[in-house]
């Protein structure tokens, strides 16, 4: 039933992909030898994450899991794009390059998952784009991967997980910045972490549901870094999205960091305006999860506190089992807001999406 | 409005302050490197008294790690809150439109002058041979 | 122009039957820390004089982050003797806050050395007790608007609930005292004789933001700057609490335990608890343990603070969010003699109600604090 209008997918734009990386073996393909051996010789061990346990609930849709859909560019297609009409989907691959603590082989696997979604996603279907796995153990490496990818049109985002070492507004990762300004590049902060040290500040928390949890919080952390540090005033046409973190958590945030800025303005004077401001200018979310109740009226109140409207980008986060269905917004949008949501605000977060 | 003598010259230093009331309404007189400023004396956010504000300079930046650090003296801080304003204008630094401080009048007066009136100098034995504070509230 | 009018209850301060204030959050300040001389073992008084406090960072402050204001107090809090820090004098806090605010109950929270925090668990049970102690001898018995907070050392959770023990059956304390940056998360069960303690004695565990768990501050590594500590650090380590306490099963295992949460603001909370009851919904199997869903516990279970109160540019998204968590729910705290504090009679935005002003000021703290 597509007679009503208002809740066509059609031509949408999907922000939150996960195509997963079948095996290592996959990998290899794409690695040059003196790595492809080292895997080998070393047994290394798929780069998987405790983020996303393999079956648990979230990870997959039971319909995705037992088709293995986001392990093939087809399957994806045919369980995703093809149904809902979406004009675009943005792939995310979570291998966890990001733990790797060997900046040459995070290096080598960034290129090898890179040249995997290339070949054997973007390549396989025009409605696909993707961001660009970053090894950002190295800076140098970061943006010499930058650099080559961008050359593709189709690589849309640099991708980098909540959980970093260092929160990315400090000025060591501005090189990255500067590359993916200069090439129309978008950021995207995802959900999850290098899990290089504990996922909350009081330390690691004994259940998988609270460690998902805290990616809500490691993304307070990367937009008050991202703004206070000055990301924004360096790189004036940047975009940052923070990704599969919902989306209620941040008026809040922008409450006290406004705040506090009134009173501590002397620590950052560069930051000439409401942090607020900032954000509404730089800052996206994408909507799965959104984290609102499903009371009547609610949403509505609930989207007045953001600064904007356009900061909000859709996803299905296909595969994760966020939504049922075609539930893939939460009800009581109505069609203008909806239109901008899946096709207007992405258009304009990702200024490659409309020159490839 | 009334003019009232609030202070001899002396004894606000460059960089001192005095609060008063007038009126009943609370005011500081601020000398800022021999000029006067007089101020309402709560801070309009939450009703801090800036009577014991740290005064401090101006802060500003054309980039990120860039401070340039002028106009020492001339910003009043809420002790609470720590909202800066300008002790010239009363102006908030963050909000300077819809935060503000009350801004009175300041004349320096000979006490020759202020002997016949029609001023208002309920503390003060105004002498002839004096330079006073006069603030218009 | 203020962007908040007073709120209608300000003119019940001026009525004969002014509102009397429940604050959830003081904090008396030791002169020097020889007044915890008397209250502890020579050996400890020792140890401290010779190493100094070692916590879960690099320096023998408390703090990880220069200040916006000395010892983050208001500028017009320091005694003008000279005699001490502010909040050291309940002289100047009786003139300053107490007697214009009319408190009728103020519930302190002592910070700094207190022994929380400490790596040498014994050393840090000696601070605790002696400070607990100090309340006693230099407020409570002064003031009796005054009442103590139990202050435990939280990271050796046998210490603290036998210092819940000693103390906890006296009318002069009224909460259990814990900081929100553990080294643990706070519902891990090496913390549960805390709960177990304090819910035998009917105190309310207060989780207070600050403290050093040995972690980054953030899940995204350290910050720069006091603001993003201040700002995110704070907010996000009290949600840390709510989190790991409700999905723990702390409140399964104690359910007539009360928390409150203090001075990290609540406008996080709604949002904090729908996203909770999103992720029970699909994790249920891995959260057997939990009978009822996370915002049900919360409703139960935790109070907040309402300092710093929350300023948003439009204050319907505040008055939305006041009753998005419950006026209920909502204590009252000034911080005194911090920079960030709140009047009782200011801090509020118009279009509260005198009566949701009475329950946030007054009746929630009552029935929360053992008085």
């Amino acid at each position: 039933m597509t007679t009503d209008q208002t809740r066509s997918w059609a031509g949408a734009i999907d922000c939150d992909v996960h195509p997963r990386v079948p095996s290592i073996d996959v990998l290899r393909r794409y690695m040059d030898s003196y790595w492809s051996e080292t895997v080998v010789v070393r047994g290394v061990d798929e780069f998987a994450t405790i983020a996303y346990p393999k079956n648990a609930p979230l990870t997959a849709r039971p319909d995705y899991a037992q088709d293995k859909a986001d392990q093939d560019a087809g399957r994806t297609a045919k369980a995703l794009l093809d149904p809902h009409g979406f004009g675009h989907a943005i792939l995310n691959c979570l291998y966890a390059v990001q733990m790797i603590r060997d900046e040459h082989m995070a290096a080598a696997f960034a290129r090898a998952v890179n040249d995997w979604v290339r070949h054997e996603w973007l390549d396989r279907d025009p409605r696909f784009r993707a961001s660009i796995v970053v090894p950002y153990q190295s800076i140098d490496k970061a943006v010499a991967e930058v650099e080559r990818c961008a050359e593709d049109k189709r690589f849309v985002q640099a991708l980098f997980i909540a959980g970093t070492e260092e929160p990315l507004g400090k000025s060591r990762f501005w090189p990255i910045y500067e590359a993916c300004e200069r090439h129309g590049l978008t950021i995207g902060i995802h959900a999850g972490s290098s899990y290089h040290h504990a996922v909350t500040g009081s330390g690691w928390p004994s259940y998988w549901a609270e460690d998902y949890a805290a990616s809500s919080l490691a993304m307070h952390a990367q937009v008050g870094s991202l703004v206070m540090e000055g990301v924004f005033l360096k790189y004036p046409k940047l975009k940052a999205v923070m990704i599969e973190s919902g989306v209620t958590w941040l008026p809040p945030f922008l409450w006290r960091l406004n705040k506090f800025w009134r009173g501590t303005r002397m620590e950052t004077p560069w930051i000439d305006r409401l942090p607020s401001e900032i954000v509404k200018d730089h800052i996206r979310l994408t909507t799965a999860p959104f984290d609102a109740p499903d009371e009547p009226g609610m949403l509505a109140r609930i989207i007045d506190q953001l600064p904007s409207e356009d900061m909000l980008l859709f996803a299905s986060d296909f595969p994760h089992w966020q939504n049922d269905g075609d539930a893939m917004l939460p009800p009581g949008i109505d069609s203008v807001l909806r239109k901008k949501i899946l096709i207007d605000n992405p258009l304009a977060t990702y200024p490659r999406l409309t020159i490839s | 409005m009334a003019r009232h003598v609030v202070a001899r010259v002396d004894e606000i230093a460059p960089g001192g302050r005095k609060c008063i009331t007038v009126d009943g309404r609370g005011v500081i007189v601020f000398n800022v490197k021999g000029e006067f400023y007089a101020l309402s004396e709560t801070c309009p956010h939450k009703g801090g008294s800036l009577a014991k504000g740290i005064i401090t300079g101006l802060v500003e930046s054309d980039a990120p790690g860039d401070y340039q650090h002028t106009r020492q003296g001339e910003i009043v801080r809420c002790p609470w809150h720590q909202w800066e304003f300008d002790i010239k204008t009363g102006r908030s630094y963050c909000d300077p439109r819809r935060m503000r401080l009350m801004k009175f009048d300041v004349k320096v007066e000979h006490g020759a002058n202020l002997v016949e009136g029609p001023y208002v100098a309920e503390t003060f034995k105004v002498e002839v041979e004096d330079d006073y504070v006069v603030v218009e509230v | 122009m203020p962007l908040d009018s007073p709120p209608a209850a300000d003119s019940a301060s001026k009525s004969t039957n002014r509102l009397a204030i429940v604050d959830s959050d003081i904090h008396p300040a030791v002169k020097s820390l020889n007044c915890l001389k008397p209250h502890l073992e020579k050996k400890w008084w020792d140890h401290a004089m010779t190493y100094g406090f070692r916590r879960r960072h690099g320096s023998p402050s408390v703090e990880p982050y220069p200040k916006s204001a000395p010892l983050a107090s208001r500028r017009d809090a320091w005694p003008e003797d000279g005699s001490g820090r502010p909040g050291s004098s309940l002289e100047l806090m009786q003139k300053q806050y107490l007697d214009p605010a009319g408190v009728e109950l103020g519930v302190l929270g002592p910070l700094g050395n207190t022994g929380q925090g400490e790596l040498n668990l014994d050393l840090g049970a000696a601070f605790c007790r002696a400070t607990n102690e100090w309340q006693r001898e230099a407020w409570t018995s002064k003031d009796r608007r005054l009442k103590a907070a139990v202050v435990v050392p939280y990271e050796d959770g046998y210490a603290s609930a036998k210092e819940i023990e000693r103390v906890g059956h006296m009318k002069d304390y009224a909460q259990v005292f814990c900081l929100t940056r553990s080294s643990d998360p706070l519902g891990n069960r090496r913390y549960w004789p805390i709960y177990a303690a304090a819910q035998d004695h009917n105190l309310p565990v207060a989780f207070h933001v600050f403290g050093t768990s040995g972690h980054p501050v953030t899940g995204a590594g350290w910050p720069s700057y006091y603001i993003e500590e201040g700002a995110g650090g704070h907010s996000t380590s009290a949600q840390t609490v709510v989190t790991s306490l409700v999905m723990e099963g702390v409140f399964e295992q104690f359910p007539k335990l009360k928390v409150v949460i203090v001075e990290g603001g609540f406008g996080w909370l709604p949002p904090l608890t729908w996203r909770l009851d999103k992720i029970f919904e699909r994790n249920r199997e891995e959260l057997s343990h939990l009978k009822r869903r996370p915002s049900e516990y919360i409703k139960q279970h935790i109070w907040i603070s309402t300092q710093p109160m929350e300023e948003p540019e439009d204050r319907n998204h505040l008055l939305d969010t006041l009753r998005w968590v419950g006026h209920d729910r909502l204590l009252f705290a000034s911080d005194y003699p911090h920079w960030d504090f709140d009047d009782p009679f200011r801090a509020f935005p118009a279009g509260v109600t005198p009566e949701q002003h009475r329950a946030m000021c007054a009746e929630n703290g009552l029935n929360v604090y053992r008085v």
